[in-house]
């Protein structure tokens, strides 16, 4: 059986007014330690303003394939697109 | 951000059971429309990502160069560690640490790198204990004076710098995002191995000759970092297929060793290759033929420090147990209490 503590994913706020995007993930035995080596592998040179660390067993992921059915829905609804629509030349501001 | 994606759902189910079809139990038909799929992906240099379909030879090539690769970091920070405590100053002892802490957080890296691919922390750590993988064979070499830090700055970090850009576009995603946070931290490495030899040189006449002398030692070992040449290079050419090595070995050596030669006459340093002539017509330097059988002896296991590197990395790791199973014990109690407090928290609302 495995010794290796739970394996946490890693995402980092790089400075505000952005999102946290998902940076690596690490092994803690728990959220307190987690957070800690995130910030001592992550944000060494400053990377970060804010930290997550979510347990990967705690993920649902879609399935594998990217270009699986499961995504298929958006892909004939060009209509949500604007540059679906026509307009005619010389209107502006549209 | 870089991302080193792992598989959203823990390394334990990486493999076969992550959801992403593996080779066992399909039909043909199926496997050949998956290796169409891979193979489209890879020619259009498309990313390949842990729960995609990949051929098995290529998840365990894989599995072999960034374990490689991860052990190389470790056991890297052995011959540097070994002169923090000597360090002649305060500002080269914080920068060598924060070197050396660097190179920890590169082996992280490429673990997590490796873990995506099915295989655990505690099963690399083991074969790399056990003698069964491999690291670079720079790192058994001794770091006999100080200025063999500023050389292996200078030198070895940059040899790696050399071979690992063009990795950062390697077809597997999590690897190539891994080599992307190193690159950008390896830059710092280099140039303060290079400022340490110049200071060194712009120094006594004692400090002049270990620079020198520094660089004697590690120019030819720096040139084998790129591997076998070509036409001895037993995996190059199926992993430059895949798109997972970029150029060849003898390729990134050439230039090297062309990167090389005007920054040690900037140091006013010689390379130790009396055949180092610049060849107009090639454009390039032309070098001396290398060692080879020094080459494979160490990688044998017959180098200088094989021996003692391997010996402090299981003594560090056993060291290191208790420290892992108490914390371990801490958080299991610590989960139970809360559970606990939840049970008789819910408990008394009731009515
Ligand atoms: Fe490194
Ligand atoms: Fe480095």
């Amino acid at each position: 059986m495995s010794t290796d503590w739970p394996l946490w994913e890693v995402f980092v706020r790089s400075r505000r007014g952005l999102s946290h995007t998902h940076a690596g993930s690490l092994h803690a035995p728990d959220a307190q330690m987690a957070l800690r080596n995130a910030r001592d592998l992550f944000t060494r040179r400053s990377e970060g303003v804010s930290l997550w660390v979510v347990p990967s067993s705690e993920i649902t992921a879609s399935s594998p394939d990217e270009k699986d059915p499961f995504f298929e829905p958006a892909a004939d609804k060009a209509y949500r697109h604007p540059t679906f629509y026509e307009v005619p030349e010389g209107v502006r501001n549209l | 951000m870089t991302p080193v994606t792992s598989p959203p759902h823990g390394h334990a189910a990486a493999a076969g059971a992550n959801g992403a079809p593996g080779a066992d139990g399909l039909d043909p038909e199926a496997v050949s429309a998956f290796q169409a799929a891979f193979d489209t992906a890879v020619a259009a240099d498309e990313r390949i990502e842990p729960r995609d379909w990949m051929p098995d030879a290529y998840r365990s090539t894989l599995v072999r160069q960034i374990a490689q690769h991860a052990h190389s970091e470790i056991i890297g920070m052995q011959p540097e560690a070994n002169w923090i405590a000597r360090a002649p100053s305060l500002r080269r002892k914080a920068i060598l640490m924060a070197k050396v802490q660097d190179e920890a957080g590169h082996g992280l890296y490429l673990y997590g790198a490796a873990e995506t691919l099915g295989t655990s922390r505690e099963e690399l750590l083991d074969k790399l204990h056990a003698g069964r993988q491999k690291y670079s064979s720079i790192f058994n070499y001794p770091t006999l004076t100080w200025a063999d830090v500023g050389a292996i700055g200078w030198l070895v970090d940059g040899a790696a710098i050399t071979n690992q850009v063009p990795l950062c576009r390697c077809s597997y995603g999590p690897y190539a995002r891994a080599m992307v946070r190193i690159c950008k931290e390896e830059s710092f490495h280099q140039r303060q191995g290079y400022e340490l030899l110049l200071a060194l040189t712009r120094g006594t006449e004692a400090q002049r000759a270990m620079a020198q002398d520094a660089v004697d030692r590690w120019w030819w070992p720096s040139l084998m970092m790129f591997g076998p040449p070509d036409d001895e290079s037993a995996h190059s050419a199926q992993s430059m297929a895949w798109k997972i090595k970029r150029h060849s070995n003898d390729e990134l050596r050439q230039r090297f060793v062309d990167i090389c030669v005007p920054q040690a006459e900037a140091l006013g340093l010689t390379l130790p290759d009396p055949d180092l002539r610049w060849n107009e017509e090639r454009g390039h330097w032309d070098f001396g033929a290398i060692d080879w059988r020094e080459f494979r002896e160490v990688l044998k296991g017959n180098g200088p420090c094989n021996e003692q590197r391997l010996e402090q990395r299981r003594r560090a790791h056993e060291n290191g147990a208790w420290v892992r199973e108490a914390a371990a014990a801490h958080a299991a109690k610590q989960s139970a209490r809360a559970s606990q407090d939840g049970a008789s928290r819910t408990a008394r609302s009731e009515p």
